[in-house]
């Protein structure tokens, strides 16, 4: 117990038809992100500063749905959104609305840093961008092949699937018939759940979070899920830090990251005792999965979905890649 | 004791006991008015969602309260609104930010919870929204109101952000309009059957930055309702943000077994800095608790059992 640990996320809700190539290139990418992470922390950089580094590193890889390859917005775009938390003081910042700062979620760790706000989203979020000098690209950038196809898909799907809430039962359609599980409203071939999430407690104890995404395929413009949302996707406290992943809407009606400090918190509970909980008891009908890590060195992965692409490891050499249960 | 309650505030401030008189009449006779609104229809058995939206449009309204018409500017003068509404039984929510031309933001926020599949809608897409379902728009000069171009010139003049209330020293020639006594709005709701239901909306910060988010339309810190309380928070968005004030308020209940009044005393103590926030709150026993840290909170309320309160400084 004690000393440094930390977990990743790379979206929770997998389509159990995944090819296997596509199940190992994630399995790499978690390991690169995590062994980034260990080497930072055996350097004493402190849990928010892994954090964004390791995020940063998610977003910029193009595999999961953040920063580069983030899915698209109903009109092909890309609209990205990010929060970080510091557990030390519950500081925290978040931006939305975001289309060309290559990095999310250093523009969030700058709003919590550097403006007398928490939140910034859309123009007002690029152009303290602009001002505080970060990495800028053309939106281009974000999209890649593989998700114009996905949208594609998405919106064949859904002129199928108009409305979310009418179960999947008779639906015809090659891609609702891949599998029967769905994930907002949307078969699970077609969601493309992977929002990217960073945990960190550092050897001093300090916990701190991360989430950052580019949203739902075929989403909305200006539609905001719960990566930042502070107490939805991320939270950190000074017992744990936790980041969440899944049906954006479920996540911020459970204010699930901040559910998982307060069942700590108020309750006594442990940190498994804790993720049990909130996975079991808070999420009604909605599908998602969170990482969460505690003061005390502890890290705990815990979803109701089927499968979530994680990666953990603790300073006493545990270490763990994994995608299904 | 089980009956309908009914809580609402005009936000939470260093809200000076000196006001004058032609600054506290009009927002105490508005805050009577909305709480007769809201009495009148829970009486005649209309849903507490229904209730929070309509003593809310109500606030939004008003021009001198800082939601809708009367919100406070952005740096640059302009006007950006944001609410967010919850339904405690089934824990459906929406929210809204962004806006500068819908006249009842609240009302969208209604809309996104009834017509879309989603939480939250905001800026240009949320306006776009607005639009295609004929929500009533009007130019964005409708809620700018000559006291709040002065006190963004205050504001300014100060170079800092500054709470709604902040009670400034300022130059003669700005005091009249340095008094910054406006605030996020909010109405809270249960009827005798334990249905509750929150609704919160606001313009923000005076002279915040364009595109600043606060706490009001994110669902666990200005606004939240579940199956035990209803909960709307007002003050310092950021703390409120960090806090989970409202969420806060609903998880001492439960995991802590705390009472309604409880819970929100606790929150407002230790969740938050000293001046920076206050809420209202109802059960779903019918209890009612309206606690603020801040020199005062505008606020009203009233129970079934003939309970009911108009006040802006703490009662003793």
């Amino acid at each position: 117990m004690g000393g440094w640990a930390i977990a990743v996320h790379g979206g929770a809700g997998v389509d159990p038809n995944l090819p296997a190539e596509r199940q190992e290139e994630a399995k790499q990418l978690l390991t690169r992100c995590l062994n980034l992470g260990i080497v930072a922390l055996r350097s004493n950089v402190s849990a928010i500063d892994v954090v964004e580094l390791v995020i940063r590193e998610l977003e910029t890889d193009p595999l999961f749905n953040s920063g580069r390859g983030s899915a698209l917005t109903e009109k092909g775009t890309v609209e990205m959104e990010a929060s970080i938390m510091d557990g030390t003081k519950r500081r925290c910042g978040a931006v939305s609305g975001i289309t060309t700062v290559k990095n999310p979620i250093s523009l969030a760790r700058l709003v919590m840093d550097k403006s007398p706000h928490s939140y910034l989203a859309f123009s007002g979020a690029e152009d303290f961008a602009r001002k505080q000098g970060v990495e800028i690209v053309d939106n281009d950038y974000f999209v890649t092949d593989d998700n114009v196809g996905m949208l594609k898909l998405a919106k064949e799907a859904n002129s199928i699937l108009f409305d979310y809430r009418i179960p999947p039962m008779g639906c015809a359609g090659a891609a609702a018939t891949d599998s029967p599980i769905q994930m907002n409203g949307l078969p699970i071939s077609i969601y493309a759940p992977e929002t990217v999430g960073c945990v960190v407690v550092d050897g001093e104890g300090r916990c701190a979070a991360g989430t950052s995404t580019g949203g739902l395929m075929n989403k909305m413009m200006g539609r905001i899920g719960d990566s930042p949302l502070i107490g939805a996707g991320t939270y950190a406290s000074e017992l744990c830090g936790v980041s969440c992943t899944g049906e954006g809407e479920a996540i911020i009606r459970a204010t699930l990251a901040r559910d998982v400090s307060a069942v700590m918190e108020y309750k006594g509970l442990n940190l498994q005792e804790a993720v049990d909980y909130v996975i079991k008891h808070r999420l009604d009908e909605g599908f998602a999965g969170l990482i969460a890590v505690s003061n005390k060195g502890e890290v705990v992965c815990g979803f109701n979905s089927n499968g979530m692409f994680r990666g953990c490891a603790t300073e006493d050499g545990f270490m763990e890649v994994a995608i299904w249960e | 004791m089980v009956g309908w309650a009914i809580a609402l505030h005009g936000g939470a401030g260093d809200i000076p006991i000196d006001l004058p008189d032609e600054r506290r009449i009009p927002r105490e006779t508005a805050l009577r008015h909305c709480l007769d609104l809201g009495v009148s229809a829970l009486k005649s058995g209309k849903p507490p969602l229904d209730v929070a939206e309509l003593v809310v449009r109500e606030l939004e309204n008003h021009p001198d309260f800082n939601a809708g018409k009367g919100s406070v500017l952005t740096t640059q003068g302009t006007v950006e609104m944001e609410a967010s509404i919850m339904e405690g039984k089934t824990k459906r929510c929406g929210a809204v930010s962004g806006l500068t031309t819908v006249v009842n933001p609240i009302s969208l926020a209604r809309l996104v919870v009834e017509k879309t599949p989603h939480i939250y809608l905001a800026f240009d897409a949320a306006e776009a929204f607005a639009r295609a379902h004929g929500v009533e728009t009007v130019d964005s000069s409708h809620f700018i109101t000559p006291e709040n171009i002065a006190r963004l010139k205050q504001a300014k003049e100060f170079n800092r952000v500054q709470l709604d209330y902040t009670a400034p020293t300022p130059p003669k020639e700005l005091e009249n309009c340095g008094d910054s006594q406006i605030g996020t709005v909010g109405c809270v709701a249960v009827d005798s059957a334990g249905n509750l239901a929150s609704a919160t909306s606001t313009g923000g910060y005076v002279n915040k930055m364009v595109g600043r988010i606060g706490d009001t339309p994110v669902i666990g810190a200005g606004t939240y309702a579940n199956h035990l309380c209803a909960v709307s928070a007002t003050g310092k968005g950021e703390e409120i943000i960090r806090g989970t004030v409202a969420r806060d308020v609903a998880a001492l209940m439960e995991y802590k077994g705390l009472s309604l009044t409880e819970a929100a005393a606790y929150v407002v103590d230790q969740s938050v800095p000293r001046g920076s926030c206050g809420l209202v709150a109802v059960s779903a026993n019918g209890e009612v608790t309206m606690p603020f840290n801040t020199t005062g909170m505008f606020r009203a309320c009233a129970t079934e059992d003939g309970y009911s309160e108009i006040a802006i400084w703490p009662n003793n």
